[in-house]
């Protein structure tokens, strides 16, 4: 049974339909990479799954249960944590009462403060900072452990690598690629196309909403997902690979 | 709080101890203020008390919980209000304002269900509009005669030397037990939920913070402690006219002492009280000028130190004299970080 099913899901922006009809299924332990232009839909579809955005039509079901109506803070403790786009941290806060935040509301697992700043150690000496002081690097650093300490099943992370330096990116890559050997199942929406098939098992592209191309990443061309990207004509053929 | 046997969170640092120790012999000293201070200090007392009272509330609404509301005078108004009409109903006039400040919470309960769905300048504006509402349907009722007035006339029963200390000791009360209560919601998982809803409430709710329940509890909170400091005042002032207590210079006052004393932090608003009795002791008689120059300090403080007084404080001396924020301290962090406490 897979961990997370979308079936026929639709989201809404008033009369704006970001999301529509769109079906997903994910099995544990997967990393699902989401790729789109901007406007396709990418964010709408994983704040809907995390219950931050409300679906208009469809049904979300999360390890069997159907979950469409749950609000957010309700799907955390089945297992479900977003890293919103622009790391959207507690500002006034500390890094560590950031993590703290998190801690006890989600489900109890391997993820604690000091299993956290293992996977992200530029966190360690910063934990006393504020983080609305934090470099982007550690700010997105910071958003993913605060989302860890909720010891997610399904972890959703929307454009992690947006606005960082190469190596930022690539400190931050080094860690994400671990999470999935501890059994985090990951939907991650990445505009760093290499990135993105870099760490995913499998690709879906949105465009207006709509899924058009979804394969495995390894299968996976750049140029087939770029075709789907701008909705050239062809892209609409690579959907037989689904 | 934490399971790794290697780090911990601890909430109490030698210095936090000693600093409430401090402030429990303060209190122990203050328990007894009609038996030490003259009548005149006796009263200037309890006026004090609920202007702690106030900005501590108005500070937790919009300092922790990012709720600006420049309504809080409906609270005011209407504790002040609930208990002169209890009162006139025969309850005992100093149980009277405790419960005026209950049940305007609870009725905060109730305008909360609305309220809480506006955001910003909505929930700000939309709050001076119940508080208006309230002054109107409070005029409304015969007992207070319109604009006219009324007074709370069982405090007559008492002499004037007992009514001064059982008001006092009825201020000083509520003071303390308000005070307990915020610091115990802060220092508790509400307050860094309610932190972390006020810097951002989808993020908040994507890690499992119940937003709209915990600005309930928090909008019930502040709502029922200006009405009891709404009731106190009305126990110091005794008459009750509805533009006196529904006036919008009480939100204006709890600004100032939160903004001059340190929006969001635990000990600003009471510096700030301490700080706006002090002004209005000295230069409450000058009349325009005096208004003139709280204006003008408040502007000051806003654009050259919008931290306030006690921001500033912590900026040169970071470590918290009370134990509301988390000290991570273990071998690994303290490595790591060069020292042996991380915050």
């Amino acid at each position: 049974m897979p961990l997370l099913t979308v079936e026929n899901l639709t989201a809404t922006h008033g009369l704006l339909h970001a999301v529509r009809g769109v079906d997903l299924a994910l099995a544990e332990g997967e990393t699902l990479a989401l790729v789109g232009a901007n406007g396709a839909g990418k964010t709408t579809l994983l704040r809907t799954i995390a219950g931050a955005h409300r679906a208009a039509l469809g049904r979300i079901r999360f390890d069997g249960a159907d979950i469409t109506l749950l609000p957010a803070h309700r799907r955390v403790p089945l297992g479900i944590a977003l890293v919103p786009e622009g790391r959207r941290l507690f500002a006034g806060m500390t890094v560590a009462e950031n993590l703290l935040v998190a801690e006890g509301r989600g489900r109890a697992g391997r993820w604690t403060m000091a299993t956290v700043l293992d996977a992200f150690p530029q966190l360690r000496p910063k934990l006393k900072s504020r983080a609305g002081d934090l470099s982007g690097g550690q700010q997105q650093a910071a958003a993913i452990a605060r989302a860890l300490m909720s010891n997610p099943r399904l972890l959703l992370l929307d454009e992690v690598s947006l606005g960082l330096s190469p190596a930022a990116v690539e400190q931050l890559y080094v860690s994400l690629a671990a999470l999935p050997a501890g059994g985090t199942t990951i939907v991650l929406v990445e505009q760093d196309l290499g990135r993105a098939l870099g760490v995913a098992d499998r690709v879906v592209c949105l465009l207006e909403g709509r899924i058009t191309y979804e394969g495995r990443a390894r299968e996976t061309t750049r140029a087939r997902v770029l075709e789907a990207y701008f909705g050239v004509s062809s892209a609409l053929g690579a959907g037989a690979d689904r | 709080m934490m399971a790794a046997p290697d780090m911990r969170v601890e909430r109490w640092t030698r210095r936090a101890q000693g600093f409430v120790v401090s402030l429990l012999l303060l209190a122990l000293v203050l328990a007894f203020g009609p038996l030490l201070f003259s009548a005149g200090i006796t009263d200037r007392l309890s006026e004090l008390f609920v202007y702690v009272m106030l900005a501590v509330t108005w500070n937790l609404l919009a300092g922790y919980g990012g709720l600006v509301s420049v309504g809080q005078q409906a609270f005011f108004g209407l504790g002040a209000y609930l208990a002169v009409r209890l009162s006139a109903a025969g309850v005992s006039v100093y149980p009277a304002l405790l419960l005026a400040g209950l049940m305007t919470g609870a009725l905060a309960l109730a305008i909360g269900e609305v309220m809480l769905r506006l955001e910003g300048g909505e929930f700000a504006i939309g709050m001076w509009v119940v508080a208006e509402l309230a002054h109107l349907l409070v005029n409304l009722d015969p007992l207070v005669q319109g604009e006219t007035g009324t007074s709370l006339i069982a405090l007559d029963a008492f002499s004037a030397a007992a009514r001064r200390a059982d008001t006092y000791w009825a201020a000083f009360a509520a003071m303390v037990l308000l005070l307990v209560l915020v610091f115990a919601v802060l220092r508790g998982r509400l307050g860094t939920a309610l932190q972390a809803i006020r810097d951002d409430e989808i993020a908040a709710a994507s890690l499992g913070v119940r937003v709209l329940a915990t600005k309930r509890v928090v909008f019930m909170l502040a709502a029922g402690g200006a009405a009891l400091a709404g009731a106190l005042w009305l126990a110091t002032a005794i008459t009750f006219q509805p533009h006196a207590y529904f006036s919008v210079q009480w939100t204006a006052y709890m600004i100032f002492m939160t903004l001059v004393g340190g929006l969001g932090t635990f000990e600003g608003p009471v510096i700030g009280a301490v700080l706006f009795f002090t002004v209005e002791w000295l230069f409450g008689a000058s009349g325009v000028w005096y208004l003139i120059g709280l204006g003008a300090a408040a502007l000051g403080f806003a654009l050259f130190a919008p931290r306030g007084l006690w921001g500033a404080f912590t900026e040169r001396f970071p470590e918290r004299l009370l134990p509301l924020g988390y000290h991570v301290v273990g071998a690994r962090a303290a490595a790591a970080a060069g020292g042996g406490e991380e915050r």
